[in-house]
């Protein structure tokens, strides 16, 4: 590697305009003649609209139109639909009910949007929407999805009977109940998974520009995915062609999942502005991310684990319940099936899973992928169950998973992934030496000395990323394929502008993808651009989330450079009279191996240009595009161990070491990677100490709609980290990398508690792992 | 509506508002320096962290008009002929930033803290002065290196010149 190449630690190239103040985020856009949107929301978890009276609204200072669900229906923007197809195990198609952008008849949670008004201010279209009169009747409400289940309870789509969206499985029922039956010891456990809301730290914003000269529209949004955005807003809520419909997500700040999904504000501001004549833009407040940001999480599951008398695990049985809100948000039902379900074999070798999944409708905000996104409910349900095992049967945590880590590859799981690859021992024993782990018990007396309850807990997980193969996905449900493209533009001079359809809003894709160019080519970072996020310029995309950006968006990058490669050669071999097979790249110029001659690249990228000397036949400029279609997914893997003290008189945990030891393939960048373990982790410890989603179940109000009223981590909930890498390549992609963007918050959430109950000596704990609850826990008997 | 002036990033501005515009709106949308950020809206956040008369305040938290007369100095007014300010090389030294929308915010506080507690700043100052500033993507790990390595290299410098 060079010093800029791959697996170099290069300080990032975007950095300077973030920290001078210059980022571009969507807010930061002003156009002329500009107004300003509010949406009118409701204040009820469940009603009917008897109507909605404008007039007063209308005529207040500022105001240029408020707008309404009728109206919106009228002029044919479609419904809000999810994008991938589940089936039951009866056979029949999920159950989704109509999400209009603005409720028309109807509203489902607080929050739902019912107008917009625009006016030439945020604070006059904010005083307008208080003024916009709208009668609603009340239904009645349900917020907990085992209840909505119940006969007699609420009904939120006629489709839907009693909230059932689906009900469905994966596995071997027959092998698994068999496997539980003859099986030596079996550990049965209940496992809530918290509901969480994403919270990056820019709330989501939207700036609709329609120019009736073109009849184009233009968005900018605070979007993981802009093809995406697009192709939805184009294909199924009917706002405009694609031809003519820009998106542009510029700087965006942090997603974490919940900037994939297009929600109905974008589509209403672009709408909007058609209807007034005026750009519109609308920024979110905090409160409002709260009540509408696609919330994280929200399962029930009980889980048997069937062991032999060698403590070999027989059989994974496992049944969940998931909380998909009031809507089917984009992405909600592939993620507590096929990101979830297929991932429960985890690094172990069990011979027979099953899972049965049933989501509900609930009259709260909708649920959809947060970070992890599946993997993080399947590894904090699997390795909290082979913890309480683990205590069970007597035998230490490490050992356990020992006797049944998988160890040859590819391995075939009973639910659908083949693992290509890893060193899942590795991982522990990295983990467990830099823990300490031995040394735990001294540790634990002399804290107890001090009156404190010390623990310690590990968790091993694994997740599948690089989403991925196209027609694997489209076999189970998508109705995308998860392809990426690239296009890498040599300029005359030699400089390099890279178009890739992944999204940076916080990855250093301006970086990481640039060290790629330096490496192949040995020219400085600095001549390489990177440009992302913007329709126009961009030809296609599929955006970042599940890891994908490093695995399926730089093999792009890198199939469209072996194109470019491959040119430059021919065109340096015909400049110095050579044959292309002796050109070699090599700090920045193209060498006849074995000989003194030499171009520079800059040269050779003119001379591509001027085509006054080119190779027979071949076209003029050096410009080459790929799309990359990965042929299996990624699995990284790693082992986090925790360790804790519990102040017995107040309930009060303090993480007092966090150990990673993740194998993520081949490395790009390990400043990056660290930082995005850093950043995982503390998502998932937020999860497991701190975070939770309340509604109040008569009502269906949000209780945490503030960051008064929910725990975000913050600086002093946490400690210094302790991360470090091993690394089995992936055989699967160019690169050999696996994707580190989720690993944190995935591994992270069972080590704590694990820790935690370890400490208490009450396995009993559900999470978030508040003081109240784990003082209550610690004083119960067990 | 108030007429208001107030000296900012060195430069004397004026501009006409709302009495109940707060001074983040006014610096982000009268004078147009959008590098200060709102990302909340119960002054929890930090993300609008700039310095008024010398002391680190959250923009959010009070009126325009309150701020009339007063100097103030936003993240745009940091670096110095082009040259990063030693709280924002070491932030990227350290990688302390990776969506960027905290970033300014924690940077004035930064070198708030850095200014009252010079190179003696430990890592649990650091992270309990950082309780009114929430970052979402870091984990909060690289920001506390950057702070600490910025007020060693500050002091340090400090120490030389004296």
């Amino acid at each position: 590697m060079g010093v800029e190449g791959i697996g170099a630690r290069v300080a990032r190239k975007e950095d300077k305009r973030f920290l001078t103040g210059k980022g571009r985020y969507t807010d930061d856009m002003s156009v002329p003649g500009m107004k300003y949107a509010i949406f009118v929301r409701s204040p009820h978890a469940h009603a009917k609209i008897r109507s909605i009276d404008a007039t007063a609204a209308k005529e207040m200072p500022g105001v240029i139109d408020v707008l309404d669900g009728r109206q919106l229906t009228a002029d044919g923007i479609g419904n809000l639909i999810c994008g991938w197809m589940i089936h039951s195990k009866d056979g029949s198609p999920m159950k989704m009910g109509a999400w209009r952008p603005l409720a028309d008849q109807t509203v489902r949670y607080v929050g739902d949007a019912v107008a917009v008004v625009v006016a030439d201010s945020v604070d006059e279209a904010r005083d307008a929407a208080e003024a916009v009169a709208v009668d609603y009747e009340l239904l009645p409400v349900v917020t907990d999805p085992v209840k909505a289940m119940a006969d007699g309870q609420p009904q939120l789509h006629p489709e839907a009977s009693n909230n059932l969206i689906f009900d469905w499985q994966l596995g071997d029922a027959a092998a698994t109940d068999a496997a539980i039956t003859a099986a030596a010891h079996v550990t049965e456990v209940k496992i809530f998974n918290n509901r969480l809301s994403p919270n990056p730290m820019e709330p989501r914003a939207a700036l609709g520009i329609y120019d009736s000269g073109d009849d184009h529209y233009t968005c900018y949004t605070t979007s993981q995915n802009p093809h995406l955005a697009r192709l939805v807003m184009s294909a199924f809520y009917n706002v405009a062609p694609e031809n003519k419909l820009r998106v542009i997500a510029p700087d965006v700040g942090g997603g974490f999942g919940s900037k994939i999904y297009i929600y109905p504000e974008e589509i209403v501001c672009l709408w909007a502005s058609k209807r007034t004549g005026v750009p519109v833009k609308w920024t979110c407040d905090r409160t409002e991310a709260f009540l509408t940001d696609a919330h994280g999480r929200d399962h029930i599951s009980t889980v048997k684990m069937a062991f032999d008398s060698s403590n070999r695990i027989t059989a994974l049985k496992v049944d969940t319940i998931a909380n998909l809100g009031a809507y089917m948000s984009l992405f909600s039902s592939c993620v507590p099936t096929y990101l979830y379900a297929t991932l429960l074999s985890g690094q172990y070798d069990i011979p027979a899973i099953h899972a049965n999944v049933r989501t509900v409708y609930t009259n709260t905000a909708p649920v959809d992928a947060y970070r992890g996104a599946g993997r993080p409910e399947a590894t904090y349900l699997l390795e909290r169950t082979m913890e309480t095992a683990a205590r069970e049967l007597g035998i230490s945590p490490a050992e356990l998973r020992r006797i049944n880590f998988i160890r040859t590859f590819p391995h075939q799981t009973p639910v659908i992934m083949n693992y290509d690859a890893g060193d899942y021992e590795a991982s522990l024993n990295a983990a467990m030496a830099a823990a300490d782990w031995n040394g735990f018990a001294a540790r634990k007396a002399e804290a107890e000395r001090r009156g404190m309850k010390r623990g310690i807990g590990m968790s091993c997980y694994i997740e599948a990323c690089g989403l991925a193969p196209s027609s694997a996905v489209g076999s189970l449900g998508a109705g995308v394929g998860l392809w990426e493209s690239a296009e890498v533009r040599v300029n005359a001079v030699g400089t390099i502008e890279v178009m890739t359809g992944s999204h940076s809003h916080g990855q250093g894709h301006e970086t990481t993808f640039a060290q790629l160019v330096a490496d192949r080519f040995g020219v400085p970072i600095d001549s390489v651009n990177i440009v992302h996020g913007d329709t126009d310029k961009v030809q296609m995309g599929m955006g970042t989330y599940g890891s994908r950006s490093g695995a399926v968006g730089m093999s792009a990058v890198v199939k469209a450079l072996d194109k470019v490669e491959a040119k430059a050669k021919k065109i340096a071999a015909h400049l110095m009279e050579a044959d292309e097979s002796d050109i070699v790249i090599e700090n920045g110029e193209l060498k006849v191996a074995g000989t003194d001659k030499s171009v520079p690249w800059f040269q050779m990228a003119l001379a591509a240009y001027t085509a006054h000397n080119l190779p027979s036949g071949m076209e003029p400029g050096l410009k080459e595009g790929a799309f990359y279609d990965p042929s299996n997914f990624t699995f990284p893997a790693g082992c986090y161990i925790c360790e804790v003290e519990v102040d017995p008189d107040t309930g009060r945990t303090e993480i007092v070491q966090f150990v990673a030891a993740d194998d993520f393939g081949n490395i790009i960048n390990p400043m990056i990677v660290e930082g995005q373990v850093h950043g995982g982790l503390a998502q998932g410890i937020g999860q497991a100490l701190l975070e939770g989603v309340h509604y109040d179940p008569e009502s269906g109000q949000l209780l945490t709609a503030s960051y008064m009223d929910y725990a975000m981590p913050r600086a002093d909930d946490l400690p210094s980290f302790k991360v470090s890498t091993s690394n089995t390549p992936c055989p699967n992609n160019p690169l050999g990398v696996k994707g580190c963007g989720e690993a944190g918050a995935i591994g992270s959430p069972p080590a704590l508690i694990n820790a935690i109950t370890d400490a208490i000596g009450n396995n009993t704990l559900t999470m978030p792992a508040t003081p109240e609850k784990v003082w209550a826990a610690a004083h119960a008997a067990n | 509506m108030a007429k208001i002036t107030m000296t900012v990033n060195g430069r004397q501005v004026s501009g006409t508002c709302d009495d109940r515009t707060l001074l983040v709106h006014f610096i982000r949308e009268n004078l147009g320096l959008t590098g200060t950020h709102v990302g909340c809206d119960t002054s929890q956040c930090g993300a609008c962290v700039i310095h008024m008369d010398g002391l680190s305040v959250k923009s959010c938290s009070i009126l325009a008009v309150q701020a009339a007369g007063s100097s103030i100095t936003t993240i745009e007014g940091l670096a110095k002929d082009g040259e990063l300010h030693p709280v924002q090389a070491a932030f990227k030294a350290h990688h302390g930033l990776q969506c960027g929308f905290c970033t300014p915010g924690m940077v004035m506080t930064a070198v708030d803290m850095i200014a009252r507690h010079g190179s003696g700043l430990d890592e649990a100052t650091v992270r309990s002065e950082l309780e009114g500033n929430i970052c979402r993507c870091t984990g909060y790990h690289n920001i506390v290196k950057a702070i600490l390595a910025a007020a060693a290299e500050m002091g340090g410098a400090r120490q030389a010149a004296e």
